[in-house]
């Protein structure tokens, strides 16, 4: 009979959905005002502080449905995209510089350390005061996130090149440019993906949290506006929903990785024939 | 004329940490290579070999003495030289082809015309039909067969071998020996090889040459072997004559070989 019942392949995806009812079976009993307080002293307290998974869920259908989120999906994602794109830019372009100039980069090493180092997400209103309360100071923000992650693993990335690879290229002739684009990127390449998981999710959090702290749109703004007037369903809603489209940014750089860095070897892959 | 000449050489590196602590890998050591000609250099393990053939490679700068490729002295990368390295130095994230014909996009021969001359490479080194894989789906006896093929394709006239088999089992080694004899064969490069194993050094060569331990290298001794060719390298091991000349030279090699390890010991 354990046996049976002990997680394996086959059982996984029963287990996964059973522990999601489970969860909102807890939170549906926990919180509806018409069954008896379980903590509270009042059961209509449970449902102000927690939500109710119905209406939760319901508002999602609303949004969907009647169409008002979209344009503050769209905003934020477009933060999250611009701020990836241009840290990842900039995190690849400096790395790769400091990375070949070790010079220079004993000169910027403290003041790279300590930017590092610095809490970003107190700029957030810096940003606001230089940027405006639309989609450039959460860019701003974002891309500090994202580019300190970058520029490491691509500096890492570059000083890790196998020097025998290196010498091997140099003697098939390769110039400096060549070696750039033959060996540096491409082996950088893979401690840059080895990030973007990282940085996706950071550019993510830059965009909501910059919409949080102020702004006129954004799922990040849905949610201040909502907390502002005690509607815990609404907050519930929204956080479901950046969880999901995290995941789903997620995927797709999982997706990208996949296909661009097929030359790596996965641990106990058998020769393909 | 040489086809490469190595000048009363000398390299002293200096420790990165501590600039007064000095070692001199080689000291004054020439070694000549003959067009045509496959010499081995031999020494205990540590010595400086690599070291000489990363001069004569023009990776390294020596200390003082002067690198003559073809009587010319040489300046910066060898262009006339391959290079076969002791560890892997395919990129992995080239498929085999790509590696094959990588010299050749460094010198900017286009793809259509670099690609036959890399399937035909690939084809003489036995790997017709795996060129859309990636290095590290090979075996390490099939990645030495892209090297060579990626150092073979730019028709170098010297080819330096830094103990290119050492990571291989016996059987495959001996294998590629007398593939490499074969493709040596066909157009008599110049060839510079080095190798702690005085047997492969004898079986392959026309002349080797016994470096004496480190530090401050230099060659002791340099014995012509005149073994027939074309040679097994396999049977010529068993032959009178091989024995006869491995006495010798392990006689001249012993004591140094002794001195190394100890010295690695003390190390």
């Amino acid at each position: 009979m354990w046996k049976r019942l002990k997680p394996n392949r086959k059982n996984l995806r029963i287990y996964q959905v059973l522990i999601v009812v489970l969860l909102l079976a807890f939170w549906y009993l926990g919180t509806n005002p018409n069954l008896p307080a379980i903590y509270f002293d009042d059961s209509n307290k449970a449902p102000f502080f927690f939500g109710e998974p119905q209406k939760v869920l319901s508002r999602l259908w609303d949004w969907f449905y009647g169409g008002e989120i979209y344009a503050h999906l769209w905003v934020t994602l477009v933060e999250t995209m611009l701020a990836f794109a241009i840290g990842t830019v900039a995190g690849l372009a400096i790395g790769l510089w400091l990375g070949l100039a070790p010079a220079w980069a004993d000169v910027f090493d403290p003041f790279i350390k300590g930017a590092n180092a610095m809490p970003r997400v107190i700029l957030a209103p810096i940003f606001m005061v230089w940027f405006g309360l639309g989609v450039g100071s959460k860019v701003a923000l974002g891309f500090t996130l994202v580019f300190f992650i970058v520029f490491f693993n691509v500096y890492q990335g570059v000083r890790e090149v196998s020097p025998v690879v290196l010498a091997n290229a140099r003697m098939l002739g390769a110039n400096n440019r060549q070696l750039l684009r033959s060996v540096y990127l491409p082996s950088a390449m893979s401690w840059v993906f080895a990030s973007l998981h990282n940085a996706v999710g950071l550019a993510f959090v830059g965009a909501v949290v910059g919409e949080y702290l102020g702004s006129a749109s954004g799922v990040g703004y849905l949610i201040h506006q909502a907390e502002g007037v005690f509607d815990i369903n609404t907050v519930f809603a929204g956080i479901i929903l950046l969880t999901i489209f995290a995941i789903v940014l997620d995927w797709i750089v999982g997706m990208i990785e996949k296909r661009l860095m097929v030359w790596q070897p996965r641990a106990g892959e058998t020769e393909r024939m | 004329m040489s086809a490469l000449k190595l000048n009363d050489i000398t390299c002293t590196f200096l420790s990165r940490d501590d600039p007064s602590a000095r070692y001199t890998a080689v000291r004054n050591a020439s070694i000549a290579v003959e067009e045509g000609e496959f010499v081995s250099v031999v020494g205990p393990t540590g010595c400086g070999k690599s070291t000489l053939l990363n001069v004569a490679a023009g990776l390294l700068q020596p200390s003082s003495g002067e690198c003559l490729v073809f009587g010319e002295p040489l300046a910066g990368i060898n262009t006339r030289a391959g290079y076969l390295f002791q560890s892997e130095s395919l990129m992995p994230w080239r498929r085999t082809l790509d590696n094959v014909i990588a010299g050749l996009q460094f010198r900017g021969v286009p793809k259509e015309e670099a690609v036959p001359r890399g399937e035909e490479w690939l084809a003489r080194v036995g790997l017709a039909g795996f060129g859309h894989r990636y290095p590290h789906q090979l075996s390490g006896g099939q990645r030495k067969r892209v090297a060579l093929a990626q150092c073979l394709i730019l028709d170098p006239k010297i080819i330096l071998m830094d103990e290119p088999f050492s990571a291989l089992d016996v059987q495959t080694r001996q294998l590629m020996e007398n593939e490499l004899l074969e493709l040596w064969a066909a157009d008599r490069k110049s060839v510079l090889f080095i190798t702690h194993d005085l047997e492969e050094a004898i079986a392959l060569s026309d002349r080797v040459i016994v470096l004496s331990a480190g530090p401050e290298t230099h060659p002791i001794g340099e014995f012509p072997i005149d073994l027939p060719r074309p040679r097994d390298v396999s049977e010529v091991r068993l032959t009178p004559r091989f024995l006869e000349l491995h006495e010798k030279i392990w006689h001249a090699m012993k004591e140094e070989v002794l001195k190394g390890y100890k010295q690695q010991l003390k190390a």
